[in-house]
C-alpha cells in the first residue's frame, strides 16, 4: 500500500531541484567556511591549509571588544525576554480565554510582523529624544530593543511545551494540599524547563544575529559583532571575516540542534 | 457561592495579566510605543542638521511621490523615489515566484520521503534559516564577486574571458534575497503538503488525468493555504529587506529599506524616512490582513 502511495506521488523531476537546492543552500556557506582555513588572501583561490585568519582575528582587539559587547547584549536580553515570556505563557496558555487575551497574544508576536527597518527607524527617533533628554548613552538601549524583539522567539517554544503538557500532574499536586507557589516550583517549572531553555536559546541566537535594529539603535562606539562585520565586509575581504563568520555559524549550529533535541517530540 | 466563582474568576483574569505586564512593557518601550512616536515625526519639519523640528508640516507625505523644484517651487513627481519603489516591488515579487518554483519541488520531496528521514530534510532546510542572514548574504558576495569563485571558476575553465561585474546589481539582490528566503517558503509548502491525501493522486490517475493536470487541478487548489502563507512570509521580510540589498545591491541598486536609512544618514530627512516607514508598514500590514482572511476562509471550508 505504502509503495503503491509512493509512485503515485513521484513527479518528475522534483528529487532533482530538491537536490539542486539542498547544494546551493549550502555551497555558498561551505565555501566561506572552506576560505577561512586558506594560507593565501584570495577568497577563490586554494593556497594550502592555514588557522592564520582564525589567529589574526583572535589577536585583534577590536574583534575581542565587539564580541564580547555582543554576548553581553545577547545574554542579558535572552534573560530578559525569556523571563517575561515565560510568565507572559503561563498567563495565556491553558487558561480561561478572557478579554484582551488575543490582544496580548498579537502584541507578543508583533516583532515577528513589523519589518525590521521600520522597527529600527521608530527607535532611533525614540531613543536619539531619549538620550538628549537623559544624556544618557550606554548599552541599556539595545538590551532594552533585544529584549522586545526577542520575546516572540523566546515565547513561542515555551507555550508549545505548555500546551503539550498534562494537567493532572498539577490538579494531583493541588489535590495533595500543595499550595499554587509549590504546585508551580516543584511541578509545572521542572516540565517546562525544557521549553523555557528552548526559548532562551532562541532568543540568544536571534539578539547575536541582529544586524539591522542594532545598527539604528547602537550609540557611537558600540558595534556588535555583526556591525562590525558588516563594516568590515564593505571596507575590504580578507579571511578574517571568513574566519569570524565560520566561529558564529558554528556557534548557531551547535545552539539549534540542541535546541530541535530539546523540543522533539517523543514517537 | 456563584459569587465566590466570579470574584475567583476575575481574580484569576487580574493574575493573567500581571504576568503578561512585563512583556507588555518591554514590547510598548522597545517595539510597539515608538512606531507611534515615528507617526508623529513624519508630520514635522527636517531639523537642519538631522532630527526634527517641532513644526506641523505635511510635506514628509508629499514628498514620498513628489519633489519640489529648486527654482519654482512647483510639485513633479520624484522619478528617482518610484524607481526604488517600483524595484523593491519588482524585485520582491520575482524573489517571491522564484522561490515558489524552486521550492515547491524541493517542500514535495521532502513530504515524500519516508517519515524517520523527513526530520533531517526539514533540519536541513531549517538550518540555514535560522543562521545569520548577514552571513549568508555575504557568502554569496563572496561567491559572485570579480575576484570570487564564479568568475574565476568561469575564467578558468575558458567560458568567459573578463569577470562578470555580478555584484552590485540587480541580478544580485534577486538572487541573493531568494537564498536568504527560500526556507520561508518551503516550511509552509511543507506543512501544506504533508496533510496533503495521496490517495487523490492515484484517484486523478486512475481517471486518466495526466501529470499536469494532477499538479493544476489536485495538487495546488488542496495545498493553496501553503501557497499563499509562503508567498506572503516571502514577499513581506523581501519588500522591508536592508541588509542583502546592502550588500549585494551597493549603494545604487537601494531598496526602500535602503532609502529610508539614507533619510537618517546623509539625506538628513527624518520626517520622510518617518513618512516611508509607515507608509512600508501599511502595505505590510495589508498583505498580513490578506493572508489571515484567506487563511481563516480556507479553516471554514476545511
Amino acid at each position: 500500500m505504502a509503495s503503491r502511495t509512493f509512485t503515485a506521488s513521484r513527479l518528475p523531476g522534483f528529487a532533482t531541484v530538491a537536490i539542486v537546492v539542498f547544494i546551493a543552500l549550502y555551497m555558498p556557506i561551505a565555501m566561506l567556511m572552506i576560505y577561512s582555513f586558506n594560507a593565501g588572501d584570495s577568497i577563490a583561490i586554494w593556497d594550502g591549509f592555514s588557522f592564520q585568519w582564525y589567529e589574526r582575528a583572535w589577536e585583534n582587539e577590536k574583534v575581542k571588544e565587539v564580541t564580547i559587547r555582543s554576548l553581553v547584549i545577547a545574554g542579558s536580553a535572552a534573560t530578559i525576554s525569556t523571563v517575561a515570556a515565560t510568565m507572559a505563557a503561563l498567563a495565556t496558555t491553558r487558561k480561561k480565554p478572557f478579554r484582551g487575551q488575543t490582544g496580548i497574544y498579537v502584541a507578543i508576536n508583533q516583532p515577528l510582523m513589523v519589518p525590521e527597518i521600520v522597527t529600527a527607524v521608530a527607535l532611533l527617533i525614540f531613543f536619539a529624544a531619549i538620550k538628549v533628554a537623559t544624556g544618557y548613552q550606554g548599552l541599556g538601549y539595545l538590551i532594552l530593543a533585544h529584549s522586545a524583539f526577542c520575546i516572540p522567539f523566546a515565547y513561542l517554544p515555551i507555550r508549545a511545551r505548555l500546551e503539550g503538557m498534562d494537567l493532572t500532574l498539577e490538579t494531583a499536586a493541588a489535590d495533595l494540599y500543595a499550595t499554587p507557589w509549590w504546585t508551580f516550583r516543584r511541578v509545572t517549572l521542572p516540565l517546562l524547563a525544557p521549553g523555557i531553555v528552548a526559548g532562551m536559546m532562541l532568543a540568544f541566537v536571534t539578539s547575536l544575529d541582529d544586524v539591522v535594529i542594532t545598527l539604528f539603535v547602537k550609540s557611537a562606539g558600540q558595534d556588535t559583532l555583526p556591525t562590525y562585520l558588516l563594516a568590515q565586509i564593505r571596507r575590504q575581504v580578507t579571511g578574517e571575516v571568513n574566519a569570524i563568520s565560520t566561529v558564529l555559524l558554528a556557534l548557531t549550529v551547535i545552539l539549534l540542534t540542541t535546541f530541535f533535541l530539546l523540543t522533539r517530540k517523543r514517537s | 457561592m456563584r459569587e465566590t466563582e466570579a470574584t475567583r474568576e476575575a481574580a484569576q483574569v487580574r493574575r493573567n495579566w500581571l504576568l503578561s505586564l512585563p512583556a507588555l512593557l518591554l514590547l510598548a518601550a522597545g517595539a510597539i510605543g515608538p512606531l507611534f512616536i515615528m507617526l508623529i515625526y513624519s508630520f514635522l519639519t527636517p531639523g537642519k542638521y538631522g532630527n526634527v523640528e517641532w513644526i506641523f508640516s505635511l510635506d514628509a507625505w508629499r514628498g514620498i511621490l513628489f519633489t519640489r523644484d529648486i527654482f519654482d517651487e512647483t510639485l513633479k513627481l520624484a522619478d528617482a523615489h518610484l524607481t526604488i519603489f517600483w524595484r523593491s516591488v519588482r524585485l520582491s515579487f520575482l524573489t517571491t515566484v522564484f522561490t515558489f518554483v524552486v521550492g515547491f519541488p524541493t517542500a514535495w520531496f521532502i513530504a515524500t520521503r519516508p517519515p524517520r528521514w523527513r526530520a533531517f530534510w526539514l533540519f536541513l532546510i531549517t538550518i540555514p534559516f535560522w543562521t545569520n542572514l548577514l552571513i549568508r548574504t555575504f557568502a554569496i558576495n563572496q561567491i559572485i564577486r570579480n575576484e570570487g569563485f564564479l568568475n574565476t571558476f568561469l575564467i578558468k575553465i575558458g567560458v568567459i574571458s573578463e569577470p562578470l561585474n555580478l555584484l552590485y546589481t540587480d541580478l544580485a539582490v534577486f538572487l541573493g534575497m531568494t537564498y536568504v528566503y527560500l526556507p520561508l517558503m518551503v516550511l509552509p509548502l511543507y506543512a501544506a503538503i504533508e496533510r496533503f491525501d495521496h490517495r487523490l493522486l492515484e484517484a486523478g490517475y486512475d481517471l486518466y488525468a495526466s501529470r499536469l493536470a494532477v499538479l493544476r487541478r489536485i495538487i495546488f487548489p488542496t495545498v493553496k493555504p501553503g501557497i499563499i502563507a509562503g508567498s506572503i512570509l516571502v514577499f513581506i521580510p523581501s519588500l522591508g529587506a536592508y541588509v542583502t540589498p546592502r550588500i549585494l545591491g551597493g549603494g545604487r541598486n537601494m531598496m526602500i529599506g535602503n532609502f529610508i536609512d539614507l533619510q537618517f544618514g546623509q539625506g538628513r530627512n527624518w520626517p520622510l524616512g518617518a513618512s516611508l516607514s509607515v507608509m512600508l508598514l501599511v502595505v505590510v500590514t495589508a498583505a498580513l490582513l490578506i493572508y489571515v482572511r484567506f487563511a481563516n476562509r480556507d479553516r471554514g471550508h476545511g
